[in-house]
């Protein structure tokens, strides 16, 4: 299967199997397009019909281009069948039992009032809590009693907000570092956060001891403070910026995400993106809301068209930027063309209720952090383990094969079969297809090949 | 005339050879936490 688009000065041809990506001409386009089910003669003729009066376009052009696209097809990187289907669940069924990743909801509470948040202000519909050390050091022993041979453990605190209960993630933090070597373990922690508590120790802590951090930050200041706002109704922008700044200047090169929400509010979130980078960060996020449908902040479809130009502008600014050297990265453009996942990863869907599980702040586990709240995927809890096999079979046989619309779906190898709580809010199932979701999905990845050629292109 | 320049990419179907060890990182975790993608995840197998 092949999926072919223009943008910018590239038109572009994916190999959905193969993995491969082409920069054509406009002829091999052309001869691309009809390859499959015509014969040579017709190709060759259909295409010169198309070029007539193109005197810089040769019947020998036309011939020689549709030999480069026999070479290709027969070296695999051009209508490269599909023969990943009997590996869909092997992944998951190798794997079977082995937990890698936590995410710790250490606070089930926020000291902000946001009205978009898919945790309801940080309750997940349910009681205000915090974890304590005692749960949560359990759950890091539960993490590495069900590990198995993996060396890698990830390990999110999340929220709520997290720094609402910063004692105890500092006490966790050493509990595992205490540990790790010992049993040949490697925990690398995460910390969401939205600022708002954001101090000299927090930044030490977040610095030293986070992989990564992903801060909390909608763009223009008008924009931010619409949804986050305090429950005195007072907007944080300010509050949280000055602090934000400290921290990534501070982090010295490591990682971390300045993540946006972009609403019915503002589908022209590119505007925020620069009002980010003006502020200095360059390691950019910006999601669509998730949210209960008819909910004020839904994208309407007119919203839908006005984000895919975002998304197709964001591609241009970034090679603007590149040009201009001062690059900046946005993570759903992140596509390492020759390093990425394995085809294993790319067949076998989201680890969720698998290998990854959140736990809740009275030790309950659930097959993700959106899931939490529903009490019919409850897994079970950290010192029984998963008891509801049944809730868990659902998930881990939940692969990109397992989606019937996926099947013709070029980008299904750049997706996996997408998020299984997007496709469950959507559909009920979640074996569904968000298909929203999919329509963003497919120009975010169109964009971020692109932007992969130019660099690529410029490179040699 | 080179109508065609083949980018370098993985190749995917080489890739099962060695692969399916399971150190890369779960999906959307440890970053935007609302949307799957697995296009942007780095490859964390040691052993190829």
């Amino acid at each position: 299967m092949i999926h072919q688009y223009k943008l910018g000065e590239y038109n572009i041809v994916l190999d959905t199997c193969s993995g491969s990506v082409h920069a054509v001409d406009e002829v091999a386009y052309e001869v691309i397009a009809l390859f499959e089910g015509n014969s040579r003669d017709t190709v060759l003729s259909l295409v010169a019909e198309k070029f007539a009066g193109r005197e810089d376009v040769t019947a020998l052009d036309i011939e020689e281009c549709y030999d480069q696209v026999v070479e290709l097809k027969e070296e695999g990187k051009l209508f490269a069948p599909d023969n990943f289907a009997p590996m869909a669940g092997k992944l998951k069924e190798k794997t079977a039992g082995v937990v890698k990743a936590l995410c710790l909801h250490i606070a089930h509470t926020c000291n902000l009032n946001c009205s978009y948040c898919f945790a309801s202000q940080g309750k997940y519909h349910g009681e205000r809590a915090i974890m304590s050390f005692e749960v949560g050091k359990r759950a890091l022993d539960f993490l590495i009693e069900n590990s198995g041979k993996r060396r890698n453990l990830e390990v999110d605190f999340f929220g709520g907000e997290p720094l609402m209960n910063f004692q105890v993630v500092k006490d966790l933090v050493a509990y595992a570092r205490s540990i790790e070597k010992e049993k040949g373990k490697n925990f690398r922690f995460t910390l969401t956060t939205n600022g708002v508590l954001v101090d000299d120790d927090v930044i030490d802590f977040a610095n030293r001891e986070c992989e990564n951090v992903v801060l909390s930050l909608d763009g223009r200041k008008e924009i931010h403070d619409r949804f986050r706002v305090d429950y005195a109704g007072n907007g944080s922008f300010d509050r949280i910026v000055p602090k934000f700044r400290k921290l990534v200047e501070a982090r010295g090169g490591k990682n971390y995400y300045m993540r946006g929400t972009f609403t019915h509010a503002n589908p022209d979130f590119l505007e925020d993106i620069k009002v980010m980078l003006d502020l200095g960060f360059n390691e950019l996020s910006m999601e669509p809301v998730v949210c209960a449908p008819g909910d004020p902040s839904e994208l309407t479809p007119e919203d839908m068209e006005i984000v895919k130009k975002q998304y197709e502008d964001l591609a241009f600014l970034m090679l603007e930027k590149d040009k201009e050297g001062k690059p900046f990265t946005f993570y759903h453009y992140m596509i390492d063309l020759t390093g990425g996942p394995c085809i294993y990863k790319r067949i076998s869907g989201c680890g969720s209720g698998t290998e990854y599980m959140a736990v809740t702040p009275w030790g309950d586990l659930y097959p993700c952090h959106q899931f939490v709240g529903e009490e019919k995927f409850k897994l079970g809890n950290i010192w029984d383990g998963v008891t509801n096999t049944e809730a868990q079979c659902e998930f881990a046989s939940c692969n990109v094969y397992a989606h019937p619309e996926c099947r013709d779906c070029w980008a299904r190898l750049y997706c996996s079969g997408g998020c299984a709580a997007n496709a469950y809010h959507s559909t009920g199932s979640v074996t569904g297809v968000y298909k929203s979701g999919c329509e963003l999905f497919k120009k975010r990845m169109e964009c971020a090949i692109m932007v992969a050629v130019d660099r690529a292109t410029r490179e040699e | 005339m080179k109508h065609i320049k083949t980018i370098n990419t993985k190749n995917l179907c080489e890739s099962a050879k060695n692969g399916g060890c399971g150190e890369c990182q779960t999906s959307c975790q440890s970053a935007c936490k609302t949307s799957c993608g697995i296009a942007n995840q780095q490859c964390e197998n040691t052993q190829k």
